[in-house]
């Protein structure tokens, strides 16, 4: 059974989502159940995973025993296990969260939901464990086909948002799609180890060049990193709430992902740094989005919005890190990966219980928040340290890395624009601190017989995973040292 | 000269492509659009097919010759009469999904004409602002 993990935890959300949508027609209740269920089997073979690359090192699992240039292979080392665990625990937390909101926002439309729920983590899960570049591209076609979906379902400016994405999201997998076959002319393979050996034995050509060149362009539209971010903050903004909960976290530091692998396995460290040395233009492209990011959520007044202006910040982070192309720097960018997930999801979670309760998430309507919804607000606390990157959070550790990775490498640009962006982070979080802190509820007016501020929490489906996952911010900040060293590290001694 | 005749199929994938980006990045029009990036995808699944096209060449299947007796005659196989039929497979994918996107995409036209009642990019962006 233990051997045949890779593959389950593939399989099954797949088969689930399917089943979900059968089930959906007579039942709909029971698709929460299913689906909360699913991943909770998905949670507990990723972590099994998890626990086997540790002690006997990276898992290798071949699609119907064909051996592995011919076949599909899945490849679990130690920076994808990680990841999967991430994407599993992430999505079981949105799933729980998600009870009551989807039954406000969406109604009758639950089973659909749901089943696209599956089959997004699926695909989620898939890009990042296959070690084949073109199942690559269908898996990424898979989960952006269902987050279009999911995405529409919600109403009004949702639609004209979502199909400026399937634009955007479309140029994005077919560069990608036209830089595999670049590969494919090149090496006549499409397994990436296989990719690696034959692209380092051969002397580098303009076609590896332009591979590289539409990989990375296309997996920059994906992340929406800062010239190419136009698509991401409406989608995130008018999606329903648990739908950006789940996608928020999950798809740009997927294509983050796909961007460490390619530039890691695929390509080598030798031909990035050494034969193109492009670093300094992209760095330099990491911290125009940095600040980019920054001055835009600066100007919003919707929190929705504000936080999805930070994502474009944070994707600069990882950029820059992956880019400066030492040790820490790919340290950082790693880690922040799992960081900015769960701080992501942390802070969403909090808005959507925000919105569920309020209705709105306008800076104007957090006036006296934090006495109606004192357990919402620890969650959003947390997750607002953990993003100006205050310890024992581990927003603190990624930039902690990120900042020595930039002082090693004498990027001083990109040092500069993390310390900004933290400043910024804390000048905007404090903002919400004081209205909802300092500032009187709105409709409290002098009636004696009631209590002045009555606490009007969200459901306690909601606020679990919310405090569960400020629980994990602070939880993986303090071993920190023990992910860095058992994980990230015998990841970045296998290219470095 | 020789140029263009040699790399002809690959010249027609590049004008085809950047029509389609073109169309996609630039036309105001949803379902212009969306025909844009129909013809993007088809220009990349041209470009597959091209790259493992042979002149001559027959499918990898390989027929048993019999002699007189009905016994198989030894063959040698040579590589080079065969294409390699990986780039058809993998474009088989391809088309799935880009049908699978474009009717996504079309349905959501649909849904944005009957929100906005307007097909045009920047009349709707007006009408929101």
């Amino acid at each position: 059974m233990i051997d045949q993990a890779p593959a389950l935890i593939v399989v099954i959300p797949l088969l689930a989502a399917l089943f979900i949508t059968v089930i959906g027609v007579y039942k709909p209740r029971l698709s929460w159940i299913l689906t909360v269920l699913t991943f909770v089997i998905t949670s507990i073979f990723t972590i099994i995973t998890l626990k086997q690359v540790v002690v006997i090192g990276p898992v290798y699992y071949m699609f119907g025993n064909w051996p592995a240039p011919f076949g599909i292979e899945f490849v679990i080392d130690h920076l994808n296990a990680l990841i999967i665990a991430m994407i599993s625990i992430v999505a079981l937390l949105v799933a729980i969260y998600s009870k009551h909101d989807v039954k406000k926002e969406l109604g009758d439309k639950i089973p659909h939901f749901y089943s696209l729920f599956t089959l997004l983590v699926t695909g989620l899960l898939g890009i990042t464990m296959t070690g084949d570049a073109f199942n690559l591209y269908v898996l990424l076609e898979v989960s952006a086909l269902t987050s279009y979906a999911l995405l529409a379902l919600s109403k009004g400016r949702a639609y004209i948002a979502t199909f400026n994405y399937l634009i955007m999201g479309t140029i994005g997998a077919c560069f990608y799609l036209l830089g595999v076959g670049y590969l494919l002319i090149n090496t006549g393979s499409l397994n990436m180890a296989d990719i690696a050996t034959i692209i380092n034995a051969n002397t580098y050509s303009y076609a590896v060049l332009a591979a590289f060149l539409f990989i990375m362009i296309g997996m920059w539209t994906k992340m929406a990193l800062f010239p190419l971010h136009g698509w991401l903050p409406n989608v995130y903004t008018y999606a329903p709430t648990s739908t950006s909960c789940l996608l928020a976290p999950l798809m740009t530091k997927v294509s983050v992902y796909v961007m460490l692998r390619m530039m890691t396995s695929v390509f080598n460290y030798d031909y990035i740094f050494n034969v193109l040395q492009w670093q300094q233009v992209i760095v330099a492209l990491a911290v125009l989005a940095i600040l980019a990011g920054s001055i835009l959520a600066f100007r919003q007044d919707n929190l929705k919005r504000m936080l999805t202006y930070l994502i474009v910040a944070e994707i600069g982070y990882m950029v820059g890190g992956a880019w400066l192309g030492n040790v820490n720097g790919f340290t950082g960018a790693s880690y922040h990966i799992i960081a900015d997930g769960f701080m992501t999801l942390c802070l969403f979670l909090a808005i959507g219980c925000i919105i569920y309760k309020i209705g709105d998430s306008s800076l104007a309507s957090m006036k006296g928040i934090f006495k109606k919804m004192p357990l919402t607000m620890v969650g959003f606390l947390i997750g607002a340290f953990s993003m100006i990157g205050i310890p024992p959070t581990c927003g603190f550790f990624s930039k902690w890395y990120l900042l020595s990775g930039a002082y090693e490498a004498g990027a001083w640009p990109f040092f500069v624009a993390l310390l900004v962006s933290s400043l910024v982070n804390a000048i905007l979080f404090f903002r919400i601190i004081e209205v909802g802190y300092f500032h009187a509820l709105p409709e409290e007016e002098p009636n004696h017989n009631h209590p002045k501020h009555k606490r009007d929490e969200a459901p306690l489906s909601m606020i679990i995973p919310l405090l569960t996952t400020a629980g994990l911010l602070i939880g993986i900040g303090i071993y920190t040292a023990d992910i860095v060293t058992y994980l990230i590290r015998p990841f970045i001694n296998t290219f470095l | 000269m020789d140029y263009i005749l040699n790399h002809f199929n690959y010249i027609i994938v590049v004008i085809i492509m950047m029509l389609g980006l073109w169309g996609m990045l630039s036309l105001s029009n949803l379902v212009k659009k969306l025909i844009s990036m129909a013809i993007f995808q088809t220009g990349i699944i041209l470009f597959y097919i091209s790259m493992g096209a042979k002149k001559g060449s027959s499918i990898p299947i390989i027929k048993q010759a019999y002699d007189d007796h009905h016994h198989p005659i030894h063959q040698t196989i040579n590589h080079i009469d065969y294409a390699n039929p990986l780039t058809q497979i993998l474009m088989l994918t391809a088309i799935v999904v880009g049908v699978a996107t474009l009717g996504l995409g079309l349905a959501l036209t649909q849904r944005v004409y009957s929100e906005h009642k307007s097909l045009n990019e920047d009349e709707i962006l007006e009408s929101l602002s």
